[in-house]
């Protein structure tokens, strides 16, 4: 459990790279697009004093800046939802996957605060020039415990390749919350899933604020 | 005779009726009910007695000493990974398994030092119920056990295999296998006690979260047969003065 969230929040971290990338980014491979900012998040988060002494403020804005723009929330949202995304309407969509999102980030974020000295390695990427949805694959050596399979599907756009799922450990992003996301729509309908995700996300914001590192 | 059968007929029928509004239920878990309370009980026995063991242990032992443990208990347990690799067919996998074990054991004090993943013979675990599955066994439904947490059908079912397959249980006297299993455990918890707080903030159902992510893993441990090996194709990615100079040439993937 503990590599999976390690591994998460690097995973995600690993879709960074906002700045420098944004223009090379739509014709940039999808394995070269992960490589990059798997090391640039990874290297950040290592060499950065307060990110290592569990400055959550500063790993949430890490997130945020080079993380984020890579990845489709949209599409990692309608999948989770399943086949209750066509029954929700514009506004639910919009607040789920805004909700979403915010709780994908503080899981990165958990995660990512969790690393040390970690190291990664790919699999060449094998997929034809004109697939538009690629599997990159990579794992995650660590000083202690098992290297982490960490896999990440990706989709050709039109501002670039986005990163809509996530594999840690054998496990996918989409398919681990549709389970959760199902349950709750059965106990409170799609409102009922926003508002559990709101609240959560309240929860997480003020538990953020309240970590941040002793200086 | 026939009011009889009617009245039968109609009590399964909505007994069936209530089964299928009883909630989303999930195929593959079918005793939802039972390992939801397990889980719960589980999860109590974790909070007030385990996860309290682990912190203090965590806290309180150096980490030399904790990674030695970790490393001591995880050499017994790839003798019985070692077996079960070749059992599944996975020659490279079983070799690999048995030097692993013979480097760690005889140049690392008995298993206390892990040079094996130093040396590149990373560990594979494979346990008796992956052997069954890449057998061809179903996994059949989810089961959480008392104490030993998520596992399937076919899996306890061959719990008793991996139990007699730790040669820590021939262990005598009694009472050092006892303190050493207790040892173990409280090893493993304190490992993950990082992510158990990390997922009880993410998991909107943990029941759900932990079973999903369990039969996940389990199925693709089944299908590639524990996972990706460290050599098995992976590239290790240059470092970033390297990295820099490779960002200069176009990407011609």
């Amino acid at each position: 459990m503990n590599k999976l969230y390690k591994f998460l929040a690097i995973l995600l971290a690993g879709g960074m790279l906002a700045f420098v990338g944004a223009a090379r980014a739509a014709d940039e491979a999808p394995d070269a697009l992960i490589k990059r900012i798997s090391l640039d998040v990874l290297d950040t988060a290592k060499g950065d004093q307060q990110i290592q002494s569990g400055d959550q403020q500063r790993i949430l804005q890490l997130v945020e800046d080079k993380v984020m723009p890579y990845v489709d929330f949209e599409r990692m949202t309608s999948l989770s939802a399943g086949r209750f995304w066509r029954e929700a309407t514009p506004e639910q969509k919009k607040q789920l996957t805004a909700q979403f999102r915010d709780l994908l980030k503080y899981t990165y974020s958990g995660a990512l605060a969790q690393v040390r000295d970690q190291k990664i390695q790919f699999r060449p990427l094998r997929a034809s020039p004109d697939d538009t949805e690629v599997e990159v694959q990579s794992q995650v050596l660590q000083s202690r415990g098992d290297p982490i399979q960490l896999n990440y599907r990706l989709e050709k756009l039109p501002s670039g390749w986005k990163i809509y799922d996530v594999n840690v450990l054998g496990a996918w992003l989409v398919q681990t919350y549709k389970g959760n996301f199902a349950s709750e729509i059965d106990k409170g309908g799609i409102d009922g899933l926003i508002k559990t995700l709101t609240e959560r996300n309240q929860r997480l914001a003020s538990a953020a604020k309240n970590a941040k590192a002793p200086s | 005779m026939k009011r009889a059968v009617r009245l039968g007929t109609l009590a399964i029928a909505i007994a069936l009726g209530g089964c299928a509004s009883a909630g989303a239920n999930d195929p593959r878990d079918p005793l939802e009910g039972f390992n939801r309370t397990m889980f719960s009980f589980n999860d109590k026995l974790d909070q007030v007695a385990l996860k309290p063991a682990a912190t203090v242990y965590k806290d309180v032992t150096p980490s030399f000493v904790q990674t030695g443990i970790g490393n001591f208990f995880g050499n017994i347990g790839d003798v019985w990974s070692a077996i079960n690799s070749l059992l599944q067919g996975n020659l490279e996998g079983g070799f690999t398994g048995v030097m692993r074990v013979a480097v760690n054991t005889v140049l690392g004090l008995g298993g206390v030092l892990d040079i094996g993943t130093e040396a590149g013979l990373t560990r594979h675990q494979a346990d008796f119920g992956q052997t069954l599955g890449v057998w061809g066994v179903d996994s059949g439904p989810y089961v959480v056990l008392p104490l030993f947490g998520s596992s399937t059908l076919r899996d306890t079912v061959a719990l008793p295999a991996d139990i007699y397959g730790n040669i820590w249980t021939y262990k005598r006297p009694i009472v050092w296998r006892n303190v050493g299993t207790a040892v173990r455990v409280v090893d493993q918890r304190a490992a993950l006690l990082d992510a158990s707080n990390l997922l009880e903030d993410v998991a909107l159902d943990r029941y759900a979260f932990v079973r999903d992510v369990y039969l996940q893993r389990r199925a693709s441990q089944v299908r590639d047969r524990g996972g990706p090996w460290a050599d098995d194709g992976y590239e290790d990615v240059p470092e970033p003065a390297a990295e820099s100079a490779v960002q200069k040439k176009p990407d011609g993937n």
